[in-house]
């Protein structure tokens, strides 16, 4: 099993929740988060005085997946995040020991 | 008694004191969220010190007749004795006061109306030291400060002779110097600015000012204050008037077209200077500008209020600057805003009065009255300054002296409201929801549950 981990602009949300959808993909968990990478922030101004805002919102969203569908779900999310400008985010892959369902108590690839 | 004089100075009241929390979210959009609470506390607990100090002694040490060079009323009012059933507003033409003889009201709506003044007075004030202010200091400050500075200068500004008593006398600036302020311009915002400067100075920077960002943390507030405050604005230019007639008309309107001037003018400057007009801008640009046409007002013609808020907008989008270039954590602009319009207004009378305006005023430079009336413009503007600016100093070095006037730089990091109040403003995260009840709240419940729970059996 794997974790997919997203970081994308967050008005792409919509488009990476629908092609998600169409992969058969069942659940996710998404989280307003800050940050920068190459993008770096932007310059505010408040009566004259220039601040510049270094962490930019962005939206974080892991989908656990089995093996097999591993490249389905990355290559989902990067077209559909994709906007060509500098800021659309990084997409990576973690290994996962288990999962359990709350509920039920099943575990492993059952419980995705 | 005139009742639709009466009736307007009523209204004109209540507009003047939604005015103190109109501010209140206009500063408390600036501040930072760790700090909103204690800003709009600032400004509210102005209402109810300054209402109480008023019906004491303050009323009648501005508004009493003068004990002595027209420079402070004396007690023929406290405790607001003997005001019931009299009546205000005789004043006789050649005193130069600007009302027209005959509009009688009652003497408590007088009263109430100049109340609201020197409530936002002091309000005005809290701004130049955001985030950093012990809350008793700052309440104590103000019971001092209207005493010592606001009381006195009213007396000054807005006590004409006769006004409140047969044969009494009133104040230097309004009787015997004969400067114009229609609506407060030098007693309320060159005198609040002052103020602000002079506290700024006493209690020092904030920590990590100007090196850390502390933009505003809800401009929507900002704009809804400004707002706030342009609408009972009309209750303090227009209910200067103290009739509802053709001078109030005329204040009405100058007061809609400087405001209006001086929001296009801050956004023309930032547009030039930073790329961009801003939301913030707007809602300075129209605070400039409702400062600066305060005193003109009830003097100048439509075109020369236009006039009076290019001027303003223009040069508060500039002079907001200034502290970064002196060093002085004036943290709302109140000098560069109140001090700063306050001054162009009270100066520009000088140029734009016109007697064809208003008949109890005086002709400006423009309108063929030479220098003079700009002469004694200066006077006042300067003597209000410097008188406040001094008392000032005075008063916050002793309270920080004794008592303390900062919070403890652990408080000021930490954030104000959860230092001096045991509050926060605001609570977004579903986690700080899980905390349980501690102390003498949790006491009490449970012992409600015991007792509950033997009666029961």
């Amino acid at each position: 099993m794997k974790l997919v981990t997203a970081i994308i602009k967050p008005f792409t949300l919509d488009d990476v929740k629908a092609s998600l959808e169409q992969l058969g993909v069942l659940g996710m968990t998404v989280s307003e988060v800050q940050g920068y990478g190459r993008q770096k922030g932007h310059t505010e101004v408040y009566r004259g005085a220039e601040y510049s805002v270094d962490f930019v919102p962005k939206i974080r969203v892991e989908v656990l997946t089995e093996e097999s569908s591993v490249d389905k779900v990355v290559s989902a999310i990067t077209e559909s995040a994709r906007t060509g400008k500098i800021g659309d985010g990084k997409v990576w892959v973690t290994p996962v020991e288990t999962v359990v369902r709350v509920r039920t108590g099943e575990r492993g690839t059952d419980a995705i | 008694m005139n009742t639709g004089d009466t009736a307007w100075v009523l209204v004109s009241a209540a507009l003047v004191m939604l005015m103190t929390p109109g501010l209140a979210f206009f500063y408390g959009g600036m501040v930072r969220a760790k700090s909103v609470l204690n800003m709009l506390m600032m400004s509210f607990i102005a209402l109810a010190v300054v209402t109480v100090l008023w019906v004491l002694y303050g009323y009648s040490l501005a508004f009493g007749d003068d004990v002595g060079g027209g420079l402070l009323g004396g007690l023929d009012f406290a405790g607001l004795k003997g005001v019931v059933g009299q009546l205000v507003g005789t004043a006789p033409k050649d005193a130069g006061a600007p009302w027209v003889d005959g509009h009688q009201i009652p003497h408590l709506v007088f009263i109430v109306f100049q109340l609201m003044f020197a409530i936002i007075t002091a309000a005005l004030i809290s701004g130049a030291i955001a985030d950093r202010a012990k809350f008793w200091s700052w309440t104590l400050f103000i019971a001092v400060w209207v005493t010592i500075v606001y009381f006195p200068v009213a007396h000054w500004v807005f006590n004409f002779n006769g006004f409140t008593g047969v044969e009494f006398v009133g104040g230097w600036i309004a009787n015997k110097l004969g400067a114009l302020d229609f609506a407060g311009g030098t007693a309320v915002h060159i005198n609040a600015g002052a103020a602000g400067l002079a506290l700024a100075l006493v209690l020092g920077k904030r920590k990590g000012w100007p090196r850390e960002p502390m933009r505003p943390h809800n401009l929507p507030f900002v704009i809804l204050g400004a707002g706030l405050l342009w609408f009972g604005w009309y209750g303090f230019n227009a209910g200067s008037a103290l009739a509802a007639g053709d001078l109030a008309g005329v204040a009405f309107l100058t007061t809609t077209a400087a405001t209006a001037a001086a929001v296009l003018s801050w956004l023309v400057v930032e547009q030039i200077r930073d790329g961009k007009p801003t939301t913030l801008g707007a809602a300075s640009g129209a605070v400039a500008g409702l400062v600066a046409i305060t005193p003109a007002c009830g003097y100048v013609t439509p075109l020369g209020a236009l006039a009076i808020g290019l001027v303003a907008g223009a040069l508060c989008a500039l002079a907001v600057g200034l502290k970064y270039r002196l060093g002085f954590d004036d943290s709302l602009d109140v000098v560069g805003v109140h001090l700063v319009g306050g001054l162009v207004g009270t100066l520009l009378i000088g140029l734009f009065a016109s007697t064809e305006v208003n008949a109890a005023g005086k002709d400006g430079l423009l309108y063929g009255g030479g220098l003079d009336l700009l002469g004694k413009q200066a006077v006042a503007a300067l003597v209000v300054m410097a008188y406040s600016f001094v008392l000032t100093l005075l008063i916050g070095f002793a309270i920080k002296k004794t008592i303390g006037f900062r919070v403890s730089d652990e408080a000021e990091r930490a954030g104000i409201d959860e230092a001096e109040h045991a509050e926060s403003g605001y609570e977004f995260s579903s986690l700080r929801g899980g905390g349980s009840s501690i102390g003498r709240t949790a006491d009490a419940l449970a012992k409600k549950v015991t007792t509950g729970a033997a009666k029961e059996d």
